[in-house]
């Protein structure tokens, strides 16, 4: 089975590679409609420090805020379980920054932050992007506590402190890990969106890449650019699903193998 | 050691749950409150655990208990599914701030108390629904509490293992002379364990009658095939078909 989990997509990768390849050829398509996996993986060689360097611009803040998106949303989802007025308060002004589109106030946010330091427009936008589902998940697995366990700590005296840490932080971590997988993937969609808005010369990360290879018609560049962006997505999902997988193993259901 | 005056409980949707209970607990005694489902027999052991306020009456303690010093099973075994059987045990010395090396050694002695010395370190979902009962036991107990409060502790157990841990618990509470209320819905139960039965019935919940059973405490061998059970449990039955009707 776990030879499979990892042969089966890479062998359907492989041969949809292969048709792509032949399909170009056979069909003569124009490099600057669709080049060739071969095209793109010249130009990733090409221009592969140049990528790299782009890359780990975006990577960089993306991370950022993915980090300052946790550390605020958890941070705030306590202070909810502390006080239900706050959280009454505070909660429907989350959500409409959830829901505004993050295009739609991108350029605002540009114009009141980002004009001298465009990376901290950046910044801020990832951040709205990814903050939310922390702060959501985090909200209801704070709450999601056993009622025995709550009652059994105030029969023996406990403090709220003790109750907090003992019994609603861990009863959230998996609530916390399942939306920081999430929050991880929006974090870098948001970098992105926010250096499309940004525009060219504000940034240097994989959408300035993109756009500037989409003007130049440099298609396989710009594949390349893509292949790199998705590799990044895909490295911090699996992160974070590996810290998922070894904080809940011992325990969660979701995390344990069961034999047949 | 606990008196209990004309109590009863109304919840703010204005449910009466209790209306007019009057019981006495003495010391080293075990009581069951007996009933069907819905007849506040449990909010009549939350309202004992000082989880719940009574909404009228008086409830005394001769020696008020300290911190820890009424212990709860409840109905489910409500374990930390993030620790292992040993820290389970040990939560309530936590919460009283005793140290790490006194809190193990007294979770394994209550862990040895309850037969599961060898599953310190397991996690509650590799136990069964019996082991996972005793760990809450024995949770209960490390505190060395003088009270001992139970809620249908066993209802969702096979029957095997049920009388396996209602001569445990006998043992247990006999050994550590123990003031013990057992909530339950089986009769059988009730007779088995206690040295007295109140019947309850429902809307509103009180006390209906009171059944003392007069056997040696640990039960003999064949106690629970005896003249003497059988007709205990008939009178008990009959009682709680009265309590129903």
């Amino acid at each position: 089975m776990k030879a499979a989990r990892i042969f089966s997509p890479v062998l359907v990768v492989l041969v949809l590679l292969g048709l792509w390849e032949a399909l170009v050829h056979l069909w003569q398509v124009p490099a600057f409609v669709l080049p060739p996996p071969s095209a793109i993986g010249h130009a990733l060689a090409d221009d592969l420090s140049s990528l790299l360097f782009s890359a780990w611009m975006t990577l960089r803040i993306s991370m950022t805020a993915f980090v300052l998106a946790v550390i605020g949303g958890v941070a705030l989802a306590v202070l909810f379980s502390q006080s239900r007025v706050v959280e009454m308060a505070l909660f429907p002004l989350a959500v409409i920054l959830q829901v505004t589109p993050i295009v739609a106030i991108a350029p605002l946010i540009v114009i009141w932050v980002g004009i001298d330091n465009p990376n901290r427009a950046l910044l801020l936008m990832a951040w709205i992007a990814a903050f939310f589902p922390v702060l959501s998940n985090m909200t209801l697995g704070l709450r999601a506590a056993d009622h025995g366990l709550l009652d059994l700590y105030r029969l023996y005296g406990a403090t709220r402190w003790q109750v907090l840490t003992q019994i609603r932080l861990p009863s959230a971590l998996p609530y916390l890990l399942s939306a920081m997988k999430i929050s991880g993937g929006l974090a870098l969609i948001g970098t992105v969106v926010a250096e499309f808005v940004a525009g060219s010369g504000a940034s240097m990360g994989l959408a300035w890449r993109i756009m500037e290879s989409g003007n130049r018609l440099q298609i396989a560049k710009m594949f390349a650019a893509l292949l790199l962006l998705s590799l990044l997505g895909i490295a911090i999902f699996f992160c974070l699903s590996a810290l998922e997988k070894l904080l809940l193993r011992r325990w969660h259901d979701s995390q344990v193998e069961r034999e047949q | 050691m606990l008196t209990i005056t004309d109590l009863g409980k109304t919840f703010s949707g204005g449910v009466t749950a209790l209306s007019n209970i009057n019981m006495r607990l003495a010391e080293g005694e075990f009581v069951s409150l007996l009933g069907p489902s819905g007849c506040g027999k449990s909010t009549l052991l939350r309202i004992v655990a000082g989880l719940s306020a009574p909404s009228s009456g008086q409830m005394e303690w001769t020696r008020p208990p300290a911190r820890g010093g009424i212990g709860v099973v409840f109905q489910e075994p409500t374990l930390m599914p993030w620790a292992n059987a040993r820290k389970n045990v040990e939560a309530p010395l936590r919460i009283a701030g005793i140290a790490a090396r006194e809190r193990h050694a007294r979770a394994m002695e209550m862990l040895v108390l309850v037969g599961l010395e060898n599953f310190a370190d397991a996690y509650p979902r590799t136990l069964s629904g019996g082991m996972k009962m005793r760990v809450a036991i024995a949770r209960a107990l490390v505190t060395k509490p003088p009270v001992l409060l139970l809620d249908e502790p066993f209802a969702a157990l096979d029957e095997i293992t049920r009388q396996q841990l209602n001569d445990d618990l006998l043992d247990i509470c006999s050994k550590a002379k123990l003031t013990v209320l057992f909530v339950t819905h089986s009769a059988a139960e009730a007779v088995y364990l206690s040295s007295r039965v109140l019947m309850m019935r429902a809307r509103p919940g009180t006390i209906l009658r009171e059944t003392r059973i007069n056997a040696p405490v640990p039960r003999a061998d064949g106690f629970r095939h005896s003249p003497q059970f059988a007709a205990y449990c008939g009178e008990v039955s009959a009682a709680l078909r009265e309590a129903i009707a």
